[in-house]
Formats: structure tokens, sequence, C-alpha cells
């Protein structure tokens, strides 16, 4: 994204269409008026993405977070590719080994390669996290955005419901509900999902109760445009920020809840290898020492949320300012 | 002030009598079947009605669902499917054990927390307020599986100072017994300390940047008078509300702790039931833990209504 700094900032004087903002003219950075970084401010909205994309790369936290993330895509995509070992067949006679140079982080109990169970455990618990917080986050949008909008009966009713679904902890609820509709990894993303639509919806609420009272969508109900398109054109892009922090937000307590559910024998099933579902498996063996069976799944699971969080913090101090 | 409390109270019922029909909905009408549920695939279809009907599974759902409610009026929280026993005499102990749990948790993460976030507020921007917050944030969306399990290998495995189980041997004196509970207790304390700093942390922000703060300052009160009577005073109002709206995460996130230490407790029963598709007292235990919140966030907000003089005298202007 960072890529079309340079391009603007030499060539947008000739290519810049007429229509299109040409900040590169206005910036005295780029024509070499001032030197560079100075703290010109540029108000076009390609400017003020530019500028934040520019004050997160410069975050520590950001790219520690961004580095760890990249790291379990890289694994989830093409884990199977580099894995030292097959994941999922062991060798009986080497079971429950120490970690040591073959098996850097030992056997697990059923002499599978824990590295490499690690390695390719990364993608359920991604695939599951990502797939609910787009869920929740579309669902919970649209409900927030039709909530804010119309106020009233529609606006008291749906607030008493969420107050109730979050009158119990995330994971209890998706616990109840995961039980009853059996575990499979649709019902896993459906359940959180739904929970995570709720949170998001009440956030966006609030975002849209204040921009219907600005003098923009008092001009398009003038302009008789209809509520659909005053909601989703008008509205949606102005609280586009909150959406993005929500998400980004979500989804690290969306990777929460699925390694809990995992760990609780809720998720993926064996022997496809998951974090929690191997820690599950083998967490009875620790007190005999066998400690790197769960520590190092459990250690993934930790650096894979950190991660995540880390992103959002700083995603969430640079959007909301 | 009566009005606000009797408003609260309604508006708490109704949710309470909205969780049971959540909860009714599903525990008995999501799984389809119970009575298949429970034989299993491969049972007869003879066995299966005759299951239904011994458990009044026959009858209609809204019939179903009265004489459940009801029954839990009347403290009657039904049979278990496991135990043929009724569901209150597994529920009260638990109930109790889990409590304990939670107890020691609460105990520590409260004041360590609010420290945590004070002491973050009085050095914004610096190192130490970054490291607060970064480092409680982090920490709270860790599962507490996962940091369960990294404190066993560190303390009960690696350096053999705590236990590797909560439930102290039977007859234990009670030093012994909160023993065994520190190790299950830090999880929780650790994903609850990052909310609860960060509304410390805002709270002493906000009281720091006050004009009454000012004042206090300018007209020569040392530094920690201040702190004490002008700041914490303030700042601390905002935080009893998330401390008991945590509360009932606190119950919820002892399903996890519960299991990975082998305590019996709420959590656990709650866990065991559903592994076992014990659909009643699976709903009485989540029932018990929507009451619980719903009960510690009534009270934070009578308290936060009786330690706030501005909302105190507010109300009672209407």
């Amino acid at each position: 994204m960072t890529s079309d700094e340079p391009l603007d900032r030499v060539a947008a004087p000739a290519l810049a269409t007429p229509l299109e903002h040409t900040p590169a003219l206005h910036d005295p950075e780029a024509v070499g008026v001032l030197p560079p970084d100075t703290g010109a401010i540029d108000y076009s909205a390609a400017g003020v993405r530019r500028e934040r994309i520019r004050q997160l790369v410069r975050s520590p936290t950001f790219l520690i977070g961004a580095v760890i993330l990249l790291w379990w895509i890289v694994c989830a995509l093409f884990g199977r590719t580099f894995s030292p070992y097959n994941p999922t067949t062991g060798s009986l006679l080497q079971f429950n080994a120490h970690p040591s140079g073959a098996h850097w982080f030992g056997t697990d109990s059923l002499g599978r390669d824990v590295l490499s169970r690690v390695i390719v455990g990364s993608r359920g618990i991604l695939v599951v996290a990502t797939l609910a917080t787009l869920l929740g986050t579309a669902v919970g949008a649209s409900i927030g955005l039709v909530q804010g909008y119309f106020g009233g009966l529609v606006d008291n009713i749906i607030g008493r419901l969420v107050e109730t679904v979050l009158a119990l902890p995330v994971v209890i609820v998706a616990f109840l509900f995961v039980v009853a509709l059996g575990p499979s990894d649709i019902t896993l993303i459906l359940v959180i999902g739904f929970v995570f639509s709720l949170l998001i919806g009440r956030t966006v609420r609030t975002a849209v109760l204040q921009e219907r009272e600005l003098d923009y969508v008092a001009a398009a109900r003038l302009r008789e445009e209809s509520h659909g398109h005053i909601i989703f054109a008008e509205i949606l892009p102005n609280v586009f920020a909150p959406i993005l922090v929500e998400f980004t937000v979500r989804l690290g307590y969306a990777i929460f809840t699925v390694a809990t559910l995992s760990f609780l024998g809720f998720g993926v099933q064996p022997p496809t290898p998951d974090w929690g579902a191997d820690i599950a498996a083998n967490y009875q063996y620790l007190a005999a020492g066998y400690w790197w069976e769960t520590l190092f799944p459990a250690l993934a699971i930790a650096s894979l949320v950190v991660g995540v969080n880390l992103v959002a913090d700083s995603v969430e101090a640079v959007v909301i300012q | 002030m009566a009005q606000y409390l009797l408003k609260r109270v309604g508006l708490a019922l109704l949710t309470l009598v909205l969780l049971s029909l959540l909860i009714f909905f599903a525990g008995q009408v999501l799984p389809g079947d119970p009575g298949r549920a429970i034989l299993g695939p491969f049972a007869a279809q003879s066995a299966v009605k005759a299951l239904d009907r011994s458990l009044g599974l026959d009858r209609p759902l809204l019939t179903q669902y009265w004489s459940w409610a009801t029954g839990i009026a009347h403290g009657d929280l039904g049979i278990s499917y496991q135990f043929q026993a009724p569901v209150s005499s597994f529920l009260g102990p638990a109930l109790v054990l889990s409590l304990k749990l939670a107890a020691v948790a609460f105990v520590l993460v409260v004041p360590l927390s609010i420290i945590g976030g004070v002491v973050a507020a009085m050095n914004r921007g610096r190192a130490v307020d970054r490291t607060i917050s970064v480092t409680g944030l982090s920490l709270s969306t860790v599962p507490e599986f996962v940091s369960g399990i990294v404190l066993i290998v560190v303390f009960a495995i690696g350096l053999k100072v705590l236990p590797v189980t909560a439930s102290a041997p039977p007859g234990a004196s009670p030093l012994t017994v909160l023993k065994y509970l520190i190790l299950p207790a830090i999880p929780l304390v650790l994903v609850l300390f990052g909310y609860i700093a960060r509304m410390a942390r805002a709270g002493t922000l906000e009281a720091l940047d006050s004009d009454y703060v000012r004042t206090a300052t300018l007209k020569g009160l040392p530094r920690s008078v201040v702190i004490r009577r002008h700041v914490l005073r303030n700042s601390l109002l905002p935080t009893i509300t998330v401390i008991a709206t945590q509360t009932g995460y606190l119950i919820g996130g002892l399903v996890v702790v519960e299991r990975l230490f082998n305590y019996p407790g709420l959590g656990r029963l709650i866990f065991t039931a559903a592994t076992d598709k014990d659909f009643p007292m699976l709903e009485a235990g989540v029932l018990v833990i929507g009451i619980v919140y719903l009960a510690a966030t009534l009270i934070a907000d009578v308290l936060y209504t009786l330690l706030n003089p501005r909302i105190r005298l507010q109300r009672a202007e209407l």
C-alpha cells in the first residue's frame, strides 16, 4: 500500500487527471521546497490515508504484531510444504520424545512431531476466526447502521436482545450453542459471528447516532434519497473507521474464543492438527513432565493473539484520533 | 432515587426472563431430539420415544418452558439426566467452590490493576505507561488455559513450588486450600488486569486534567494529598462498574480454568453436563452464571449511584 507513495510524489503531476486530487502539486515536501517529513499536512482523503499508513509503519508495536501475524498466515497457507515431518503420522518408536536436534519441539504421545503440528495447526484457527469475525462485522455493521438510523422501537427491541446475550460471557454463549448444534467449523463460525455481530452492532450504533444528526444526512433527506442509500452510501463511509477498529479488535477475541472452544473439545476434531485440541489431548501428561507437548502449542496461541492485538491496538491509535 | 432503583430492578428481571428463553431455546429446541442426543444415533426409535416421554419432552414447547421456568422460580432446577438426582444438589456445592476461586482472583486483581492503572496514568506517555498498557492489553487476550499451562510448566513442574491441581486434600487447613488456589487464580487475574487497569488509567487521566485538580495543585497542596483526596476519589468510580461487569466474565472463565486444573466448581459442572448432554444441568448452570452477572451489574449501578453525589443529588431533584 505504501508503494504508491514515491510514485505519487515523483510522477503525480504528470499522471494526474483533472478529476483527481493532485496532492503532490500542493505538497511542498514533494516539490522540494521543504525537506521531507517536516509534518506538512495534506488534508485530502488520499493524503490522510497515506499519513496514517506512514504512522502505522513507523510504530514498533504495529511492526512486531504484523511480523508475528504474517508468520502464522504463511504457516497457514504453506505450512505443509515446509513442516519438517508429516503432522498426522507419528513414529511409535519415538513417542513422548524430548526436544532434540531431530525434533526441535519433541514428539507427542503418538510420536508425532510437535513442531510440524504447531506449524500446520495455525490454519484451522486462523480460517475459522477470520471468517467468524468477517461475518460478525458484516452483520453487526448492518444491524448497527439500521438500529442507529431508525432508532425508536427497532432500537429498543434490538438493544434489549443484545443486553440479554451479553449477560453471559461470550465463551459460555458459544459453548451453549455449539453443544446444542454439534461441533463443526461451520457451527463455530456462525455462533461466534452471531455473538460478535451484537457487540459490533452496539459500537456501530453509537457512531451512527452521532452521524445521524449531521448536516450531510439532513441534506440527503432533503434530496429525498432512499433510506437504504442514506444508510449505506452516505453514513457507512463515515463510520468506516470504528468498523475497521472493531474488526481488528474482535479478530483477537475470535482467536481467543476459537482456541478456548477447541481446548474444551468443541472445535477441530482429531487427527487434524489444532493448537487448542492438541493441548487438550496432551495436557494430562503435563504432570508426568512431558511439558513440550502442551507448552509449544500454548505459546503459539499466545503469540498469535498478542500479535493480532498489537496490530489492533496500533490501528486503533492511528485511525481514531 | 427509589424510582430509579425500581426501574433498574425491573429491567434486570426482564433481561432474566429473556435469558431464560434463550437458554431454553439453546438447550431444548436447538438440539432437535434430546432423547436421540442422549441415546446416540444407533438406539432404537422406540427407546428414544419412550425416553422423550419419560422426560416430558413430547409436550408442546410452551408447556415445557412454562413448567421449567415456574420450577426454577420455586427453586426446583430440574432433575439431572446423568445422575437422576436434583440439579440443585450438585449446583450449590459447585457454586461455593467457584466463588472461593473467584474470590482469590478478585482479591489479587483489584488492588493490582488499580495500582497499575493509576501508575500508568501518572506516567502518561512514558515507557512505564506504554509497558503497563500494552502488556495488560496483550495479556487480557491470551486465553486462560494458555497462560495456565505456562504457569503450570514454570511453577508446578519447573520450580515445583505450587501444586498442579486446584483441589487441596480433604481436611486441609484454609492456608493450604489458598495455596492450591493461587495458580488457578492467576490466569483469571491476567485476563482481568488489562480491562480494570485501562479503566482506572482513563479515570485517573480525566481527573488529572480537571480544573479541581489544577486548583488543588495551585493552592499548594502536596502532590500525595492531591492524588489521594482529589484524583483517586473521582477516578475510581467508573472502575467499580468495570469490576462488576467483569464478575460475570470471571464466572465464565472458570469453565476453562476449572477444567485445566481439575477443580470441581460450577465451570467443570457445566462442562461435564455439556459433554454428557445433561441439558437440565447445563441450562441451570448457565442460568446461574447469568443471574450472577445481572446481580453484579445491578449492585454496581446502585453503588455507583450511592457513591457519586452528582448522580445522587440529580436523582433526588427528579
